[in-house]
């Protein structure tokens, strides 16, 4: 099991989904990626992505403006 | 080809693309989504930027109707590949700088590349002919076929019926009696089939998903390209037209004002790009300068900001100007009033 970042702050969505989908294709089961952004729709598309696509939200925290969204990847990813 | 067949469908979020997924899976098709994002998608979270659109769902549409369906959705970003479709569409445009033929033979193209790349059969699109002025004609349907390349390995469910058999069809992957014959139009035939397949909730039927189609958009883009002497943008460029007060007081700069909190929130993250303006005396909008600009052209766009701060009646507003390389002054300036403001200013 490793920890990825990916950075999608000031992106609209879909952007923060598509740099998470990316990078999660590159990952293995059980790997941890954390995704920081700023969009608010951010906080409905990735836990709906990561349903779709069978992997795990683990937690989202929203500090001021900064959302950070820790997903497991699942191993459809 | 696997026992189950397999296809892709152009997912855009709305209900006709979704219905025609439907079909096609309840014919025992295994279907994935596809959806292109080309800088010009209206995103319920470009919207929701304003204050006056929080009431929109901030969903993505086609995610949520890849949910609803049950299938997977694969997003890609074609940004940099679209750029030709935009500059050189070798159809021409539509009635604002929307390039529908070129963008739709554009998005069955790429979603063919997919299918050869990832071992699918078909390709499944929600168009309905004599929908669409461009891309959804008798005459421009089989266009879309051709100069993507899928030729009859690209399904129209919902007019399938009205048009030459495909290969799933004539292969028996597909029941061609079970496709439909949908023209025109009305939206009657696709809310009575979302009610039989007890789809209750969907996306504003025919709702426009590109901004390009739209007039004031396009006019901003297009006195975009006229300023610059090339029609070259990147995806801020884009991104920036969707959002602010666009004024250009001279040929080589304009002034991005916004009109609301959650507008400036988002402005706030291009700062460092742009020479960018705040009334620090009153309340008031965020501003960039768009271009190279002297002393005179900061005073006159000062000028414009006090204009729409609340301090618009008094006779001197401060505004902190910021340049790029991080250097700042206040200047005490008297607001524009309305009529110091020609029309022609505002894009």
């Amino acid at each position: 099991m490793s920890e990825h970042t990916v950075d999608a702050k000031r992106l609209l969505c879909p952007m923060p989904v598509i740099r998470t989908q990316n990078k999660a294709e590159e990952l293995a089961a059980g790997d941890i990626l954390t995704v920081i952004c700023t969009d608010p729709g951010a906080t409905n598309d990735i836990p709906a992505w990561c349903r779709i696509n069978g992997h795990k939200v683990l937690d989202i925290l929203t500090v001021d403006n900064e959302i950070t969204i820790t997903i497991e990847v699942g191993g459809l990813g | 080809m696997s026992t189950q067949p397999k296809a892709v469908a152009l997912i855009s979020g709305g209900l006709d693309s979704m219905l025609a997924t439907r079909l096609v899976m309840d014919q025992g098709v295994h279907v994935e989504g596809l959806n292109f994002f080309t800088g010009f998608c209206v995103e319920g979270h470009t919207h929701a930027i304003r204050k006056q659109d929080k009431t929109k769902p901030k969903r993505n549409n086609a995610l949520w109707v890849a949910e609803q369906l049950g299938i997977k959705l694969h997003i890609v970003d074609v940004i940099e590949p679209y750029k030709d479709v935009v500059i050189n569409p070798k159809h021409g445009y539509g009635a604002n700088l929307n390039p529908c033929l070129d963008c739709k033979g554009f998005m069955v193209q790429k979603a063919y590349e997919w299918i050869q790349a990832h071992q699918f059969d078909f390709i499944i699109t929600g168009e309905v002919m004599g929908q669409r002025p461009m891309s959804q004609r008798k005459n421009t349907m089989p266009v879309v076929q051709k100069e993507s390349g899928a030729g009859d390995l690209l399904v129209r469910p919902l007019c399938a019926k009205l048009l030459p058999p495909t290969r799933p069809e004539l292969e028996g992957w597909l029941d061609r009696e079970q496709l439909l014959d949908f023209s025109g139009r009305s939206r009657k035939p696709q809310m009575a089939l979302a009610a039989r397949l007890g789809i209750e909730d969907y996306a504003q039927p025919a709702g426009g998903c590109c901004f390009l189609t739209d007039q004031a958009y396009s006019k901003k883009l297009a006195d975009l390209w006229q300023a610059r002497g090339n029609r070259e943008y990147e995806l801020d460029d884009i991104m920036l037209l969707k959002v602010g007060r666009h004024l250009r007081p001279k040929q080589h700069f304009k002034i991005i004002i916004s009109r609301e909190e959650g507008e400036s929130r988002f402005l706030e993250g291009y700062r460092k790009q742009f020479v960018h303006l705040i009334t620090t005396s009153h309340g008031g909008p965020l501003a960039l300068i768009d271009g190279d600009v002297d002393a005179s052209d900061i005073q006159l766009a000062a000028q414009l900001v006090a204009r729409y701060s609340q301090g618009r009646s008094a006779d001197i507003v401060d505004v902190e100007v910021n340049r790029k390389d991080g250097s700042s002054e206040v200047l005490h300036v008297t607001p524009l009033s309305p009529k110091d403001i020609p029309e022609q200013w505002y894009i």
